[in-house]
């Protein structure tokens, strides 16, 4: 049996065209970024009440992603599934670009973003944003680790396994950190429920899957490289899995509310009458990025349809981000209870639901976020020899070059 | 004998290192020279030894259409609120309508100054801060504007720059980007003023609904008030022990 090989991508008009589309949104986040740094966040959509807004939500969609596109990684170096196993360095290089791309927003929507050195060496370590900060970085050095052990010829195995192993351990330590974001906000009806750090670990699995699948697809579809109808089919089927593990999760953590008095004006408010987060739950998250994504993913002969696969995967992503959307700013949209008991009125806000409308600027940065992430993928996978070359159905099973 | 001298002496040693200033204060006192970088004159009336400054609010004593703590606070800090759902409200009115009696109030409402603040907490720099005299500050000067301490406020009491500032005070230093909250007057209290401008303009008005004070100093008016009539704090459920107490809310 012929072995996998890797090689760059060659230098196509399409591989140009899509690294300068790229580069084009990643321009325009940067212009959008120094228009707010010269004016304040005050041509922003956000204000005291809504703190973070939409590049909050990309930014965190892009973090959690990150972790679950190594899952596809994990999936072949330590639970041993052949098929992923050719696409292993591609996954982690797609894991790395997904965080740089969140982290880049995080920062560049902070009100301050030239004091993040600052940040380096004042560090609170109460706080679980510093340990994020750690998190991350160490993400990035574990998977650079990862990454070494299988692109070198002749790497013992057993310290592939280890490597493999330490990244899928960070990653679900990493998530649990994000969701421990908003875990810890006990103030907030919304977010102060233990079930928010699995939550994320589900999503994760989900939009990073997706994420992959979606890279995969575009890659293959401008190269003449192949996504073998093995991975897509078993892809396919993961990924339907983790949406239905992530709605699993969505599910538990409402009907648990429902049940605590002090959570169920909540739970009505954003079920039923939460206007356009009523709609972005249930439209966005449930249908479309919960049940047509399982309707196409389960559908008989998957093999046959990658249009379905490709749809769905695009839905997962779409719906995903309504479910941050949701989270993130729906959760900041609710008013806080300071007064039980009470109602409230003043000129803060008190007792309303929070509005917020997000501008052009706003979504200019959270998609320049997302074309980082694809501009660095695409240039790892221009210059790194992680995409298989001669990947068909017939060599799918081959003996990797490491082993 | 032997125990007050000792005391005295350490009291002096404090205040010969305040009056210097510099490095030496920074070992002996990091909470009150981190205070200094805000603009304030430390003295040692201010940073009084065991002190946890508080305010006691009389809801009964507050009438719905009086705002002069707001006005005062916004006068003594420079910040201005026009409308804006941006604009910055260090202090704001609430007004209150029990929904079991129809009963209604009106109170002022500002940072508590929590004993446990979640906004320290979740601060990735530790720009967010409590001095050992229980007041929680912003220091203004590494806050990288993320908004977690927002986030992680119980009550909206933080406020985000999002705009440059204009007409600064020179002893409340600001600065677009950055995150910033009612300080209880720290410049004033740490000049000897012993009170705070909402409480001054309160009392000005004749009605007497706010007491500033040290809460662990017995003698003091707050510390009789708070253990002779009954006062809750806000949210007394998440356990945060706060700086500001209320009455017949
Ligand atoms: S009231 Fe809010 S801002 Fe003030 S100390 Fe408590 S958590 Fe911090
Ligand atoms: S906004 Fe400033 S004070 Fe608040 S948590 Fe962030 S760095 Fe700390």
């Amino acid at each position: 049996m012929e072995k996998v090989t890797y090689r760059e991508l060659r230098s196509t008009p399409k591989v140009w065209g899509f690294l300068i589309l790229c580069a084009a949104f990643v321009a325009a986040a940067g212009l959008s970024v120094l228009y707010i740094e010269a004016h304040g966040h005050i041509v922003t959509g956000m204000n005291n009440q809504i703190v973070w807004g939409l590049p909050h939500v990309f930014a965190i969609f892009l973090i959690i992603a990150a972790s679950g596109a190594l899952n596809v990684s994990s999936i072949g170096s330590v639970f041993g599934k052949k098929p992923y196993k050719p696409v292993a360095r591609l996954a982690n290089v797609l894991a790395v670009a997904l965080l740089m791309g969140g982290l880049a927003v995080l920062v560049l929507d902070l009100g301050r973003p030239d004091r993040l050195v600052m940040a380096m060496y004042t560090y609170n370590f109460t706080s679980i944003f510093a340990w994020n900060i750690l998190l991350y970085t160490g993400f990035m050095g574990v998977v650079a680790i990862y990454l070494y052990t299988l692109m070198t010829r002749g790497m013992d195995p057993r310290f592939l396994k280890a490597a493999a192993l330490l990244a899928f351990v960070w990653r679900l330590v990493l998530t649990t950190g994000t969701g421990s974001i908003f875990g810890w906000l006990v103030a907030r009806t919304p977010y102060d429920s233990a079930i928010m750090p699995p939550m994320f670990i589900a999503m994760s699995f989900s939009f990073g899957m997706a994420m992959f699948m979606l890279v995969m697809s575009l890659t293959t579809a401008i190269t003449n490289r192949v996504y073998t109808t093995e991975l897509r089919v078993r892809q396919a089927r993961l990924l339907g899995v983790f949406v239905a593990a992530a709605m699993y999760f969505v599910i538990a953590h409402h009907l648990s509310n429902m049940y605590l008095a002090k959570k169920s004006a909540y739970e009505s408010w954003i079920l039923l009458g939460g206007g356009i987060y009523t709609k972005l739950f249930w439209i966005g998250q449930v249908l479309i990025g919960g049940i047509i994504p399982m309707l196409l993913l389960f559908q008989p002969r998957i093999e046959a349809k990658r249009g379905a696969v490709l749809l769905a995967a695009l839905l997962v992503v779409l719906g995903g981000l309504a479910q941050v959307y949701v989270i993130v700013v729906g959760g900041q949209a609710y008013p806080l209870d300071i007064f039980p008991g009470f109602e409230v009125s003043s000129s803060f806000n008190d007792g309303v639901i929070n509005s917020y409308t997000p501008t052009l600027l706003e979504l200019a940065l959270g998609f320049g976020g997302i074309a980082l992430a694809l501009l660095i993928t695409g240039l790892g996978m221009k210059f790194l020899r992680i995409v298989p070359d001669n990947l068909t159905d017939d060599t799918a099973n081959a003996p990797m070059p490491a082993e | 004998m032997i125990i007050p001298t000792t005391e005295k002496g350490a009291e002096i040693s404090r205040r010969d290192l305040l009056k210097k200033g510099g490095a030496m204060a920074t070992v002996t006192l990091a909470p009150g020279v981190t205070l200094m970088a805000f603009g304030g004159q430390a003295s040692a009336d201010g940073l009084k030894k065991g002190a946890r400054w508080g305010l006691l609010i009389d809801a009964g004593k507050c009438p719905e259409d009086c705002s002069a703590c707001v006005t005062a606070c916004s006068n003594e800090h420079g910040w201005k609120n026009n409308g804006l759902d941006t604009d910055p409200q260090w202090i704001r009115k609430v007004t209150l309508r029990e929904k079991a009696t129809g009963r209604e109030n009106s109170l002022p409402v500002m940072c508590q100054h929590c004993d446990e603040p979640p906004c320290v907490d979740v601060c990735p720099t530790g720009a967010s801060m409590k001095r050992a005299d229980g007041i929680v500050l912003v220091n203004r000067h590494i806050c990288i504007g993320c908004r977690y301490c927002m986030m992680a406020c119980p009550f909206k009491a933080r406020s985000f720059v999002a705009e440059e500032v204009t007409d600064q005070r020179t002893t409340t230093p600001r600065g677009n980007g950055t995150v910033e909250a009612c300080n209880m007057c720290v410049h004033k209290i740490d000049r000897g003023d012993g009170t705070t401008a909402c409480v001054e303009a309160c009392q000005a008005t004749g009605n007497n609904a706010m007491i500033f004070g040290d809460l662990n100093d017995p003698e003091s008016d707050i510390a009789k008030a708070v253990s002779t009539y009954a006062s809750m704090e806000l949210r007394a459920d998440l356990g945060l022990g706060l700086g500001v107490r209320y009455q017949n809310v």
